[in-house]
């Protein structure tokens, strides 16, 4: 049985996937979690005081220590997640992937690394150079930058900030201030056109993942990312309202401008898009942005929908909370490596489409719906009692499910009428389209 | 603040006051209107970052998320798509001299009104009517208000001014959506 697995190729994967969770867990509990508020770096803000340091200065170098774990892991991480996403597509294009550098091929990111390190960093003729090289440094802090509110565990968070989500909100609309950034200091058509496009796509896609985001903050009646794991000690939001999760995934995944979505950087229509003129580290940061974009985004859906670090244990253990979290957001990560993989690229008017008359309107009435049944559940006395047990959380999710179920049945009939029409309108010019040359001659 | 008692706050009140007038101050001085946007920007961050001085992270949030995040990104593609404002050389237009009475005498207003109290005291906010943001929110849809002075109730709620700009909001789109319908 163990070894029909451990011969498959995905079983090989999915060991060394979990090996490598194991090991960045431990990573982060160790060296990051310490680092964090809550963690034991208070005890050396104390220490320091006592020893005679200013408490401001002592409390600055301790939040300056914090700052730099938690602004190391995600990028340390990144080096990482590189050999998972390309093992992972080269097994789905039925390829073998880097297997040389290391065992299965590990230690190629750091190969990689050294390469683009010793490539030559060129600026283009005619760009501005000091917007050109701020670009990909903003795009890596916009990213980043999320991290400061993820709680890792029950005890360690960067900053528990009172406004967590719509911090979240804030910081990644800066991701498309780096893109125009970009493009337009490179002094290149083609990374404008790109950029333009980045526009209407990330900016439209805010909309759903915003509208999807206030869903957990209402349920949770809290804005805070801690407020928002704890109110799911009895029940995943996933499955309270599963549209907003559905909605959360498609635009973050958006939001990284990847397959389907990836019409930022069409090669066959922009030669590269917004990066054309990047090379050596500098394009690399760009990717490294984006590869932590979707990590992140992973980590985002863990927390706002199935549970951060909620698991078995995870009070008594704070590794396992780690552990939870990281495995909750590897499996997000690996659905969304599966979506970029398997699925063909969007046109620029479908992908205005899907989100402009499918994502935005349902998100619209998702809200409305379940802001008016979690009223009625309150009315009628069936909000849970206790909402850290998952019975009493049942009538309340039941009666929300049920909601999103007839939103879900209406959008579905909607949309086969739709489709129905758009296929006969099909048919109707094909026809035109033969009779044409026959008449025309 | 005195300069005896010099405190963290103290610290970076001065890093965020610096970050927003030397972004101003890159917004008049640069001839190319694209980075003068992106100075723009950066002195927005450094007002965003003095919201959360004042202890105000929902205004510090909704800074970078509105000015930044899409208001910024609107004059940069305005300025990009207007081919004759990017290649603009001279640095003053006529009006210079207009522009420089009006910041000069709002700098004066403002120093007035907070040096010299001749509209009233300056005085720090009632931190209990609002003490974080979901009083805020509710503040908002509240058509009455509680005061803390002599606990009555009066009709000062800010449901009417918020109505009234989500009104004025909707006419804008609407208007947009006209502008840019195509004539049948």
């Amino acid at each position: 049985m163990f070894r029909s697995v451990f011969g498959t190729a995905i079983g090989r994967f999915l060991f060394g996937t979990f090996i490598l969770l194991a090991i960045v867990s431990a990573t982060v509990y160790f060296i990051v979690t310490p680092l964090l508020s809550g963690g034991c770096i208070n005890d050396l803000a104390q220490c320091l005081t006592q020893s005679g340091w200013d408490a401001g200065a002592a409390e600055f170098l301790t939040i300056v220590l914090g700052v730099m774990g938690v602004a190391t892991f995600p990028l340390l991480v990144t080096i990482l997640l590189i050999w998972v996403e390309r093992k992972f597509a080269a097994r789905i294009q039925d390829r073998v992937g880097p297997n040389r550098v290391g065992p299965f091929g590990l230690i190629q990111p750091l190969a990689d690394v050294v390469k683009l390190l010793g490539k030559e960093d060129l600026t283009p003729a005619g760009a501005d150079k000091l917007v050109f090289n701020t670009a990909p440094v903003v795009m890596v802090m916009s990213v980043l930058l999320i991290w400061a509110v993820v709680p890792f565990t029950p005890y360690h968070v960067g900053v528990d900030l009172e406004i967590g989500a719509l911090y979240f909100v804030a910081v990644a609309s800066i991701g498309t201030l780096s893109v125009i950034m970009a493009s337009w200091a490179s002094n290149n058509k083609y990374a404008l056109l790109g950029a333009f496009r980045v526009v209407a796509q990330l900016i439209s896609y805010e909309i759903p993942l915003a509208m999807a985001l206030l869903i957990p903050v209402m349920l949770a009646g809290s804005m805070s990312m801690v407020g928002i794991v704890e109110a799911q000690a009895g029940m995943w939001f996933m499955f309270v309202s599963p549209i907003a999760a559905f909605m959360f995934f498609i635009s973050s995944q958006a939001e990284t401008g990847r397959a389907p979505f990836d019409l930022i950087e069409a090669e066959s229509e922009l030669v590269a898009g917004f990066n054309i003129e990047y090379s050596g580290m500098k394009f690399a940061m760009f990717f490294a942005g984006e590869f932590m974009h979707v990590f992140t985004n992973g980590v985002l859906m863990a927390i706002m929908f199935t549970g951060g670090w909620w698991g078995p244990f995870a009070y008594e253990a704070p590794l396992l909370a780690v552990f939870y979290l990281l495995g909750k957001a590897f499996f997000w990560y690996l659905l969304s490596l599966l979506m970029r993989n398997a699925l063909p690229r969007v046109r620029i008017d479908q992908l205005m489409a899907i989100n402009w008359k499918f994502l935005v309107p349902i998100s619209i009435v998702n809200l409305l719906m379940t802001a008016l049944l979690l009223r009625l559940i309150q009315e009628g006395g069936l909000s849970p009692e206790n909402a850290s047990s998952f019975v009493d959380n049942i009538p309340q999710t039941l009666i929300l499910l049920a909601g999103n179920v007839v939103l879900f049945g209406i959008v579905m009939t909607l949309l086969r009428g739709r489709a129905r029409g758009e296929r006969m309108t099909d048919m109707v010019v094909r026809e035109d389209v033969e009779l044409a040359p026959a008449t025309g001659d | 603040m005195t300069f005896g008692n010099f405190t963290p706050e103290a610290f970076a009140f001065g890093i965020f006051a610096l970050i927003t007038l030397g972004g101003a101050f890159g917004v008049i001085t640069n001839k190319n209107l694209v980075r003068g946007a992106l100075w723009l920007m950066i002195s927005l961050f450094g007002v965003a970052g003095i919201f959360v001085l004042l202890s105000a992270p929902f205004l510090a949030a909704v800074q970078i998320l509105v000015y930044i995040g899409a208001i910024g990104i609107l004059i940069t593609f305005a300025v990009m798509l207007t081919r004759s404002m990017t290649n603009i050389t001279q640095r003053f237009n006529q009006q210079w001299w207009l522009g420089a009475i009006v910041s000069v005498a709002l700098f004066a207003l403002l120093m007035a009104a907070v040096i010299v109290p001749v509209w009233g005291d300056v005085t720090e906010p009632n931190r209990n009517d609002v003490a974080d943001t979901t009083d805020l929110g509710v503040a908002l849809v509240s058509a009455e208000r509680v005061s803390e002075l002599d606990n009555e109730t009066s009709l000062e709620g800010y449901v009417l001014p918020f109505e009234v700009a989500s009104l004025l909001l909707t006419a804008a789109m609407i208007g947009a959506i006209v502008i840019a319908r195509e004539d049948d």
